[in-house]
C-alpha cells in the first residue's frame, strides 16, 4: 500500500532528513504475458495505463518505455493547457482534458501544479481579429469560456506587452480563456506513474520495442530489448516515433515527424502572470514558478528525428518576442532544446483502432499534445478496453483520411503551428 | 541546420531552401479511377522514415529549382543529392 502524500508525511519525513521516502514506482522485470501493453512511457501512455487500471479494471498491463518515463516530449514541452479550439470535435476533446486537469492533483495525490493563469491569444491583423472573434463565439457555443479583448484590455491584462500601433505587427486585440493555464510537466508523468504502479501496472523503463508479432490480422506480442512479451492488445503512444512503430506492424500513418524547439531564460522575479500566444508572429511565452521565461518556437519544415532544430527558427521567435516585450531585451537564455513532434495533415490527433486487430494508435498530437494528456489517456483507455472509441474521440479515427472527414485545426485552433 | 549543396548553385545555408517532403510519390495516372483508399495513400500516408529517406527540396531563395536528396533523418546527414527525374541512389 502506498503512503499518502500530505503535510503530515512531509513533516514526518523531515524528521528523518527525507531519507525514508517510499519509492514512487517499482522497477519490475517484464512478465511473460499481459492483457495489454502500452508502448511509450510519456504522459499520454502513463495516463492511458492509469485509466485502464482504474476505470476498466485492467491491472495486468505494462507500459514499456525506450528511455526513462517522461523523458521525451512530456519533459520538453512548454506546459500550456487550454481548450479554445474552433471545431466541435476538438472542443469536446480538449475541454474533456481541461475538466480532468481541474481535479487531477487531488485525484492522483500528486501536485501537478496546475495553474489556471489564463491563456491570451493575440490578433495582429484584421483577419486575425475576425478569426479570433469567430473562435470566441464557437467556443462559447460549446460551453468553453472565452472572451474577446480589445487592445486596451490586452494591455490591462498583461501590462508588459507593447501595444504601440507603430510596430511591425501591432496588437489589435486578443482572446482570453481564463480556465486555461499551465502545469508542471514532469509531475504529470510521475503522478500518473505512481498512480498506475499502485494499481499493479508494470512500468518497464529502458525497454525498446524491436518488432510487433502478428498472427494473421491480430497482434500476438512485442519483441523488446528485454525479451518477448505476449499480449493481445497493444496501445502505441510513441509521439514522434509513431511511424517507426507503425512500420514494425506493416502500417503507414499520415504523419510527418519534425523538430519543435523551445527555450528558457535565466530566472527573474515575477513579470508575466499569464500565458500569451501569438499565432501571426509565432511567439508564445509564460513564466515558470522558478522564474524562467518559457518560450516556444516553431517547427522546422523538414522531417527529422535528430531532436535538433534550426537556429533561424529560434531567431525568428526571439525577434517577435522582443518586439512584443521590449522589456526582455537584455534577458539571457539559459537552455534551448528540441523535441520530435508527429504532425497530422489536419493538425488533429489520431486516437484510433487500426486495420490490425488489437493494435491501437494514439498519435499525431503534433505541436500541442501536453494539454490533452489526461483526456487523451482516459479516451484511449476507453478505446482499448472496449475495442470501440468513446464518442469524444470517435471523430479522431484513422479512417478520416480515407473518408475526407478531417478535423482541420490548422490555423483554426488559435495555435502557433 | 545544415549546408545543402544545390546541384545548380553549390553549397548554401539550409535556410535558403524549402523542404518538399517525401520524394518519388507518383501522381495517379488515372485519378478518376482511384478508390478512396488509394487517394488517402497518395495524399496523406507517408513513410516518415527514421534513417535514410529520399525527399524533395526547393532552393526557394536561390535558383528556385527543385531537386532530390537522400538524407539520414536520425542525424540530418546528407547522403546524396540528385536532380529531378533521376533515380535514387541504391546505397
Amino acid at each position: 500500500m502506498r503512503n499518502k502524500y500530505s503535510i503530515f508525511s512531509l513533516f514526518k519525513n523531515a524528521l528523518s532528513y527525507h531519507e525514508n521516502w517510499q519509492r514512487a514506482w517499482k522497477d519490475p522485470a517484464p512478465k511473460k504475458e499481459y492483457d495489454a501493453v502500452i508502448v511509450g512511457g510519456g504522459g499520454h501512455g502513463l495516463a492511458t495505463a492509469y485509466y485502464l487500471a482504474k476505470k476498466h479494471n485492467m491491472q495486468n498491463i505494462a507500459v514499456v518505455e525506450k528511455g526513462w518515463i517522461g523523458g521525451g516530449n512530456t519533459g520538453r514541452n512548454t506546459t500550456i493547457i487550454r481548450s479554445n479550439y474552433l471545431w466541435d470535435a476538438s472542443a469536446g476533446l480538449y475541454d474533456h482534458a481541461l475538466k480532468i486537469w481541474e481535479g487531477l492533483s487531488q485525484e492522483l495525490n500528486y501536485n501537478v501544479m496546475f495553474s489556471q493563469r489564463g491563456v491570451m491569444n493575440l490578433a495582429h491583423n484584421l483577419q486575425d481579429v475576425r478569426d479570433l472573434k469567430r473562435r470566441t463565439h464557437a467556443n462559447r457555443l460549446n460551453g468553453i469560456d472565452a472572451v474577446y479583448l480589445n487592445t486596451e484590455e490586452v494591455k490591462k491584462f498583461c501590462p508588459i506587452i507593447n501595444t504601440s500601433q507603430d510596430i511591425r505587427y501591432p496588437v489589435l486585440g486578443g482572446t482570453l480563456q481564463r480556465r486555461a493555464g499551465t502545469a508542471r510537466h514532469d509531475a504529470v508523468a510521475w503522478g500518473y506513474a505512481r498512480g498506475a504502479d499502485e494499481m499493479g501496472v508494470d512500468i518497464i523503463q529502458n525497454c525498446e520495442v524491436k518488432s510487433i508479432k502478428r498472427s494473421g490480422n491480430s497482434v500476438e506480442g512485442i519483441e523488446t530489448t528485454k525479451g518477448f512479451i505476449k499480449t493481445k492488445k497493444i496501445g502505441v503512444v510513441a509521439a514522434g516515433h509513431s511511424s517507426v512503430v507503425a512500420n514494425m506492424a506493416g502500417l503507414k500513418l499520415p504523419l510527418e515527424s519534425k523538430p519543435l524547439q523551445a527555450l528558457v531564460s535565466e530566472p527573474v522575479k515575477p513579470i508575466i502572470d499569464t500565458v500569451v500566444m501569438s499565432n501571426a508572429v509565432h511567439a508564445y511565452v509564460s513564466q515558470s514558478d522558478k522564474g524562467e521565461l518559457v518560450i516556444g518556437a516553431g517547427t522546422d519544415d523538414y522531417i527529422s528525428y535528430s531532436q535538433k532544430g534550426s537556429h533561424q527558427i529560434v531567431e525568428g521567435t526571439l525577434n517577435a518576442i522582443l518586439e512584443l516585450y521590449p522589456i526582455f531585451s537584455r534577458m539571457r537564455m539559459l537552455r534551448q532544446w528540441g523535441g520530435i513532434v508527429d504532425i497530422c495533415p489536419d493538425a488533429s490527433p489520431i486516437l484510433s483502432k487500426t486495420s490490425i486487430k488489437g493494435l491501437y494508435f494514439n498519435c499525431g498530437w503534433g505541436t500541442g499534445g501536453f494539454k490533452a494528456t489526461p483526456g487523451s489517456g482516459d479516451l484511449f483507455a476507453h478505446t482499448i478496453a472496449n475495442d470501440e472509441p468513446h464518442k469524444l474521440n470517435a471523430a479522431f479515427n484513422l479512417n478520416r483520411f480515407v473518408s475526407g472527414d478531417l478535423v482541420d485545426e490548422h490555423g483554426a485552433a488559435a495555435v502557433a503551428h | 541546420m545544415f549546408l545543402i549543396n544545390c546541384p545548380y548553385c553549390g553549397e548554401r545555408d539550409q535556410q535558403e531552401f524549402k523542404a518538399g517532403g517525401e520524394a518519388h510519390i507518383e501522381r495517379p495516372k488515372q485519378p478518376t479511377e482511384l478508390s478512396d483508399d488509394e487517394w488517402a495513400e497518395y495524399l496523406f500516408m507517408r513513410k516518415n522514415i527514421k534513417g535514410v529517406q529520399f525527399e524533395r527540396w526547393n532552393h526557394a531563395h536561390g535558383c528556385r529549382k527543385w531537386f532530390n536528396m537522400a538524407r539520414d533523418t536520425s542525424n540530418d546527414e546528407i547522403k546524396a543529392i540528385y536532380k529531378m527525374g533521376e533515380k535514387p541512389p541504391t546505397q
